[in-house]
């Protein structure tokens, strides 16, 4: 079966294979057992090991001859009720633990067959301990009893066994080895029907253990650290080193090895140790000692010491100490090399060095730490909260016992609120998987059941919108004791801006702050940052387009926090409310920004999104945030009057495509649908009239209304794979942000109506539906159709009628671009396309393939209404 | 009495009830006659114990060595699970459950 088991005879292999198969039936068989089974259960058992505590501990010094009857009798009573205690109430079958908040539950599944490996320090204790734990998990046990503590421990599992088969457990849900030896130890580890290796042993048998590739919990030795700071209660400490140094003789591995005291209080402990039993050994018997009991070759203690009485080990050492002496202290000046007492020492000799400080002492305590004992139990007495903070950060131990005794202490239960355990998890710095105190929960493979949770959407936009002819009067009502409108030449020119000077409310300070109409550069940013520091502007006033408000919106950010680093600002995210970057809190006296739009498309006005061109460094920087977002915005008609016929129909069909995308998106809500609907079907009923007669008010005016409905609609549920291609066709071949938009318009709804190749991750969406919601966008205009196919077809010729009415470019091939040139720049064009944000709400997940498609489709210019037939395979 | 016994088309339909260990036992006499297959209706068994692990394992080689189908029909997804952890359900075919 594996290395290292040649050795096992025919017999011996035999009698192994039926312990497994044993504890295997009895594993499967106890999969079918409740909550109920398997409380039932517990509770005779614990209350057998109780009845049995004292036969037992007399079972084990009388085998093992290490440590104290009344101590074992001790940890037998914690191993059975106080594990009980922290067991009875808690939930092992089934569901153990319920998240409705967050749509979890865990659910216990069994291990299955553990291989359990048991000290000679604590025989019976730790199997009363496991045999709990398991039957509360519904695990089956094999025990592999430390091979001079055999019989106590199947002593042990018998009474608990029969008292659990009594009761409903599985028979042979635990076994125990007999007469066993370090080859059985490694045929069972390496069994493929055991599921768990549970190691708390001595160092060779945790590492067979880890060796084996079975999942194992080790539990190693330690090397317990103390310090006693001069803030500590002196009194207490010592009772407590004692009480622990001695429990059992020193056997439990948390127990106390070297103390490092504090100058200031060095003299009065080691006078209240003598006081209480101890006996102070002097620099010979020190000596002795060391010699007697650490192996010179290893470094590792004598096992003869291991266990036995402090009076017995001097009498060995030939040290003449008092009778009943408790404890023997030995001073020492140095620690790990410099002395060969600071180890792990398994019974009442205690070494102790005088710190000359603190950062002395917590050097000491380290190097006992990693002397043997990392991750497994350090003690620290003091009062100083501080003191307590840096031992707890420089020393590696799984448990940091605080003015208390450490072996009862890490035990759990008795002097602190741990978990009940005689397993501690010792992390990787043992060589193990855990620093916890071993529990019932690591006994289980827990399952987390994680049901669909819905993301929390939002809807967020200015919280006031003025709209309609006139709504510029509404600005009186601001107060303002300095305000920059910052808007472009070329709308100063045309007295846009003496408009919105005269609304303002008497008695403002106005600075006009006219920057080029091109996308914003930094510097043009920074310049008006310098402005609005020079004019103390409790308001800006943003006038013009998106280019001019975008601009206004970073002004107002770093004007108000200067410390924004665009750069990380501009970081790429896939959830607005998970990402890496985030914005400046708003501060209290912001200014104010109040958005007055030129143009009837972009909807910045409204938008949490502004673009921002760094010349400098040759690349645009996005930014999105809601704290972006103007905080009002004024929507009249009287700015756009004069707005040129191409400007009006590439803003329009901007204005189409942001409430198409938006209507369709993966976001989309009743919220933005609401807007976005109303944006399509006014977009499809007035821009041509807007655009046909641009001095008619009322088409001027819904359109205007229209472009802030959609962008209120994209701000919060954003775009589609539309813009993705047009911002990358925008920026390979200078094409307008419209015109780009309108050339791919009816490729991509065709395209998303279809079915997708990969669906987009989607919480919040129930189904795919982006085809049903262009349908309805259909009926919604009258467009007609029977199915939702010919529903679609009608939409996408609806989309044709009217880009061909504004005389939108209905081919790349039309804007003079030859096909050589398409082919070329194709990977950059594609490669573009799928590196923008933009398509992370499309209803389907584009494909590069498919985005080349699409770029082909809208060079070719097909894409009509047949198109969207034939994509969804009529 | 915890079984009750059908002829099948070709072959044995047993019931067990709450004594399974029982049931199995006489679906072990069954073999001995039986040709094809023998199903073991186990709608009424609501858990298996050790001991009914050991006589499904035992009635399994009985039938393979008689080379007879053994089908478990009404097996609730709980034995069902136990028998895979024993590895004992690919040596059954299994009906309804």
């Amino acid at each position: 079966m594996s290395a290292g088991v040649s050795s096992l005879s025919e017999q011996r292999i035999a009698y192994l294979e039926e312990l497994v198969r044993q504890a295997r039936t009895a594993a499967a068989v106890f999969t079918q057992f409740t909550q109920e089974d398997v409380d039932g259960i517990v509770k005779p058992m614990v209350l057998a090991g109780l009845e049995r505590a004292r036969e037992l501990a007399r079972l084990a010094i009388e085998e093992t001859r290490i440590g104290v009857l009344e101590d074992k009798f001790l940890k037998n009573m914690v191993a059975t009720e106080f594990v009980y205690n922290y067991v009875r109430d808690k939930r092992t079958v089934g569901a153990i633990r319920e998240f409705p908040e967050r749509g979890l539950t865990e659910v216990a599944e069994p291990i299955g067959v553990i291989f359990s490996i048991t000290p000679i320090t604590n025989p019976t204790s730790t199997v009363l301990f496991k045999c709990i734990m398991a039957i509360k998990t519904r695990n089956a046990l094999i025990f592999g009893p430390h091979p001079k503590a055999w019989r106590c421990c199947r002593e042990a599992m018998r009474i608990l066994y029969e008292t659990a088969v009594k009761h409903g457990a599985p028979e042979g849900v635990f076994t125990c080895l007999e007469e066993p030896t370090i080859e059985d130890n490694v045929y069972l580890m390496h069994h493929k029907d055991v599921s768990l290796i549970d190691a708390t042993g001595g160092r060779g048998a945790v590492k067979a253990a880890y060796s084996s590739g079975k999942p194992a919990m080790g539990v190693g030795p330690g090397n317990t650290p103390v310090y006693v700071d001069r803030t500590a209660d002196l009194d207490m400490a010592v009772v407590d080193i004692i009480t622990s140094k001695t429990f059992d003789n020193g056997t439990i591995c948390a127990s106390e090895q070297t103390v490092a005291i504090d100058d200031a209080v060095y003299d009065p402990v080691l006078r209240k140790f003598g006081e209480l039993g101890a006996h102070i050994c002097n620099e010979r018997e020190t000596a002795v000692l060391a010699r007697v009991l650490i192996d010179p070759e290893t470094g590792y203690p004598q096992p003869l010491a291991v266990g036995q009485k402090a009076a017995d080990i001097a009498r060995i050492a030939g040290i003449k100490v008092k009778p009943h002496t408790k404890l023997l202290i030995t001073p020492i000046q140095g620690v790990v090399r410099e002395h060969p007492l600071s180890v792990e020492k398994l019974f009442p000799v205690l070494a102790v060095y005088r710190a000359k400080s603190l950062e002395d002492a917590l050097k000491v305590c380290v190097d006992v730490n990693h002397a043997g004992g990392r991750g497994h139990t350090a003690v620290v007495f003091s009062h100083n909260d501080e003191v307590v903070r840096r031992f707890a950060e420089a020393i590696d131990a799984g448990r940091i016992i605080v003015n208390s005794p450490g072996s009862i202490g890490a035990l759990g239960g008795v002097y602190n609120d741990m978990v009940p355990t005689f397993s501690f998890g010792c992390g990787t710095g043992g060589g193990n998987s855990t620093t916890d105190n071993v529990n019932v929960y690591h006994y289980l493979n827990i399952k987390r059941v994680a049901r669909r949770t819905q993301t929390h959407m939002w809807f967020r936009v200015p919280n006031q919108i003025y709209f309609n002819r006139n709504a510029v009067e509404n600005l009186r009502q601001f107060e303002s004791r300095s305000t920059v409108i910052v808007t472009n030449p070329a709308l100063e020119h045309m007295g846009h801006a003496d408009a919105v000077r005269r609304a303002m409310s008497p008695g403002t300070a106005v600075r006009i702050l006219a920057i080029p109409d091109a996308e914003p550069e930094l510097k043009v940013v920074l310049e008006g940052v310098e402005a609005l520091k020079l004019q103390k502007a409790d308001q800006i006033i943003a006038l013009g387009g998106g280019s001019v408000i975008d601009a206004a919106k970073i002004m107002k950010l770093l004007y108000e926090s200067p410390e924004a680093d665009l750069e990380e600002l501009a970081a790429p995210f896939l959830d607005i409310r998970k990402r890496v970057a985030r914005f400046p809190a708003e501060k209290p006296g912001r200014p104010r920004l109040i958005a007055i739009p030129t143009t009837s498309g972009t909807g910045s006005e409204v938008t949490p999104f502004a673009v921002l061109t760094d010349k400098k460094a040759g690349r645009k920087v996005t930014l999105a945030d809601y704290s972006l977002t103007p905080d009002v915005a004024i929507v009249d008609p009287q700015f756009v009057m004069t707005m040129p016929k191409g400007l009006t129909a590439d803003t329009g069909i901007d204005c189409l495509t942001h409430a198409l995308e938006a209507f369709v998106s993966i976001y989309s809500s009743p919220y933005t649908d609401s807007n976005a609907m109303q944006a399509i079907r006014l977009a499809f009923q007035f821009l041509p009239i807007a655009y046909e007669q641009p001095g008619d008010e009322e088409a001027r005016t819904m359109m205007h209304n229209a472009a802030t409905m959609a962008a209120m609609a994209f701000a919060n549920a954003s775009v589609g794979v539309n813009h993705a291609l047009a911002h990358s066709l925008g920026a390979r071949f200078g094409v307008v942000h419209g015109r780009a938009n309108a050339l791919m318009l009816p490729h991509v709804i065709a395209y998303n109506a279809s079915v997708p190749t990969k669906f987009m991750p989607s919480p919040n969406q129930r189904a795919y539906n982006a085809h049903k919601k262009y349908a309805m966008t259909a009926d919604w205009l009258g467009l007609g159709g029977q199915t939702v196919e010919e529903k679609i077809a009608n939409l996408v010729a609806a989309v044709e009628r009217l880009l061909d009415r504004v005389a939108m470019p209905r081919s790349i091939a039309e804007l003079g671009i030859s096909k050589e040139d398409f082919e070329k720049a194709m990977p950059e064009l594609a490669g573009n396309a799928f590196d923008d944000p933009s398509w992370r709400t499309n209803p389907r997940m584009p494909l590069m393939s498919e985005l080349t498609e699409l770029f082909w489709s809208a060079y070719q210019g097909r894409g009509r209404a047949e198109a969207a037939g034939a994509a969804r395979g009529d | 009495m915890s079984m009750s016994m059908n002829a099948v088309s070709n072959g044995v339909r047993l019931r067990l009830g709450g004594d399974v260990l029982q049931g199995l036992q006489e679906a072990r006499e069954q073999l001995k006659s039986a040709e094809g297959e023998i199903v073991l209706d186990f709608s009424a068994v609501r858990r298996i114990q050790p001991s009914g692990v050991a006589a499904m394992d035992k009635l399994a080689r009985a039938a393979e060595e008689k080379g007879i189908r053994v089908v478990l029909d009404g097996v609730s997804v709980e034995i069902y699970k136990v028998l895979k952890l024993v590895k004992l359900a690919p040596r059954f075919s299994f009906g309804g459950m």
